[in-house]
């Protein structure tokens, strides 16, 4: 045993202060969550919830609203993920073509980045007004079109939220991928290039390729990010409204437990989002393979 | 024909770039109108009777400067706590092995995929038995913990990418592993550390929800409550608002300018070589 230790010691005592915080602010969290997702706990039962198994959890898979908003989470997540990284690589690779004042467009690129998300939010809401915003100003002056919805339909309310998340995220994919150009050699490019290869040949069968190791964990990151946003879409629809139709899984819990106080359910509907999402990395990560030889080598 | 295509790339770009930074612009514009027009259906970015009374009001009649104390006290903390727990356990992690060392990278993963509804509640509850409620060390420990998992990966993969021989050579000439840790690998760790630096100062900066859990004392509000209570009350604050918010923007933007060149370098996401 003390061998054992002293053997350990070291890579014990740099972990021990991570271990200690992730574990009060994270883990016992978690573990009391998992509690609380099989008591009755709500506003009537806040002082004496009784423990009621795992009803709160059949209730979930009873009620039909958990698989609408379960396929809006996942048209959430695919469209603000695929758009995130199509605009991240499209511009990471046009800012390698030789563009003067790289550094400028570059600079100017990542500002959305920089920006705290709920101002983000805020602002892009007012620009949805249908009357003052400066969106529908410029479709039905610019272009002459018709005034879009964008806040009281309810479509209308989810696209408005995934073009705000969509500007959010891509300056985050683009950096990654600006860093994955980097590591591809020139010769393969010239070798190409000699073979006869267009432009787009080599953006497929080079570029593409060559950054597909540095882009999986960063897309399994974006994906996390995006599925379990709560900013975005609670802020700029103001609650999953109107009538509560632009909701995913996370903002509808969140409305679940602090607006209507249902705390045993809101925690068991968490741990379901979860378990969920969780499936969803792990054959994302199987299927790329990089659980074989990215995490924890 | 080449010239024709770098001049069509540029256009391009140049319109990506201003459909980029128009809301930021639409934010500066919103932040100049005086009280009068706040209803405008104009487009042009520069308001008719641009004024700077929205700065004046948000740094003298609102608890602003309160706010930017309280967050600067915040977000300074979480990165010193943030940075100093990450670099060692990333160090850890990438020169040792050890019993559940697979484990812990695996298990800092899944933190990130713990939705924030499922840790609210017992987090407020925890913090009620620390009797860190209501205070801004409990949000520096909560953010701390928050931020670990990705700097922690972050510094991994860095330090991954450093050669052991660098180390080995300095142990040779009688340092412990610590010591070549601290005067070898930190320094060549520089740009892993700034951006892990920047992510810790930006989450502290502008997270929201967990801030409006824990704190309810007015005189301890972060920017973002502050912020969020101008944007929620009258909308004759817009304009307010937005000056506030361009205030809260600019550290920020300010460090992330100034950090630019490390970003590629500095995010390695996890032992890939780059």
């Amino acid at each position: 045993m003390t061998t054992w230790i002293s053997r350990y010691r070291v890579p014990y005592a740099l972990l021990l202060p991570t271990g200690l915080v992730i574990g009060l602010v994270i883990l016992y969290p978690f573990f009391y969550n998992l509690w609380l997702s099989m008591t009755n706990m709500s506003l009537y039962h806040i002082n004496d919830p009784a423990f009621v198994g795992l009803r709160n959890y059949g209730e979930i898979f009873k009620e039909s609203e958990l698989y609408s908003v379960l396929g809006k989470t996942i048209i959430w997540t695919v469209v603000n993920v695929f758009f995130h990284v199509a605009l991240g690589i499209a511009l990471a690779v046009l800012l390698n073509e030789g563009i003067r004042g790289k550094g400028i467009f570059r600079a100017l690129l990542i500002l959305p980045w920089a920006m705290p998300q709920y101002i983000v939010a805020l602002t892009w809401r007012g620009m949805f007004s249908y009357e003052y915003g400066s969106i529908n100003l410029m479709l039905t002056r610019w272009f002459g079109l018709e005034a879009v919805p964008w806040l009281s339909d309810a479509f209308w309310a989810f696209a408005a939220a995934t073009i705000t998340n969509i500007w959010l995220g891509f300056p985050f994919m683009m950096v990654i991928a600006l860093g994955g150009l980097q590591s591809i050699p020139k010769e393969l490019y010239e070798a190409a290039e000699i073979d006869g290869a267009g432009a787009w040949q080599r953006f497929w069968r080079i570029t593409l390729p060559m950054l597909k190791p540095i882009m999986v964990p960063a897309v399994s990151l974006g994906a996390i990010w995006t599925f379990n946003n709560l900013n975005v879409i609670w802020l700029v629809t103001r609650g999953g409204q109107p009538a509560d139709s632009s909701h995913i899984l996370v903002t509808y819990v969140y409305k679940a437990a602090f607006t209507y106080y249902r705390y045993g359910y809101a925690a068991a509907f968490s741990v379901v989002i979860f378990l969920i999402l969780f499936g969803f990395i792990i054959w994302y990560l199987n299927r790329t393979g990089a659980l074989q030889d990215g995490v924890a080598r | 024909m080449k010239r024709l295509k770098s001049i069509l790339l540029h256009l391009l770009l140049v319109g990506i770039t201003i459909a980029t930074i128009y809301p930021i612009l639409v934010v500066i514009s919103v932040s100049l109108r005086p009280s009068d027009a706040l209803y405008s259906t104009s487009l042009s970015l520069i308001p008719d009777g641009a004024t700077l009374d929205a700065f004046k009001v948000i740094l003298t009649d609102k608890p602003f400067l309160l706010w930017m104390r309280n967050s600067l006290i915040v977000s300074l903390s979480v990165t010193i706590f943030g940075v100093a727990l990450a670099s060692t356990a990333g160090y850890a992690f990438s020169r040792f092995r050890f019993p559940g060392r697979r484990v812990g990278m695996i298990a800092l993963l899944v933190t990130q995929m713990f939705p924030a509804t499922m840790l609210l509640l017992p987090l407020y509850v925890l913090m009620r038995k620390l009797g860190l409620v209501d205070s801004l060390l409990g949000l520096i420990v909560a953010y701390t913990a928050t931020v670990l998992p990705f700097t922690v990966w972050t510094l991994k993969g860095y330090y991954d990418t450093i050669p052991r021989d660098l180390e080995e050579a300095a142990m040779v000439d009688g340092t412990t592993q610590i010591g070549a840790f601290v005067r070898v690998v930190l320094p060549l760790a520089r740009p892993a550390l700034m951006i892990t630096s920047l992510f810790s100062f930006m989450s502290g900066w502008s997270e929201f929800i967990v801030a409006r859990v824990i704190l309810s004392s007015q005189s301890l509000y972060t920017l973002p409550l502050g912020l969020e209570g101008l944007a929620g009350t009258f909308q004759t604050e817009w304009a307010n608002y937005s000056a506030g918010s361009l205030l809260v923007c600019l550290p920020v933007v300010l460090l992330f300018l100034s950090l630019n060149r490390f970003l590629v370098s500095g995010l390695t996401l996890g032992g890939v070589k780059g």
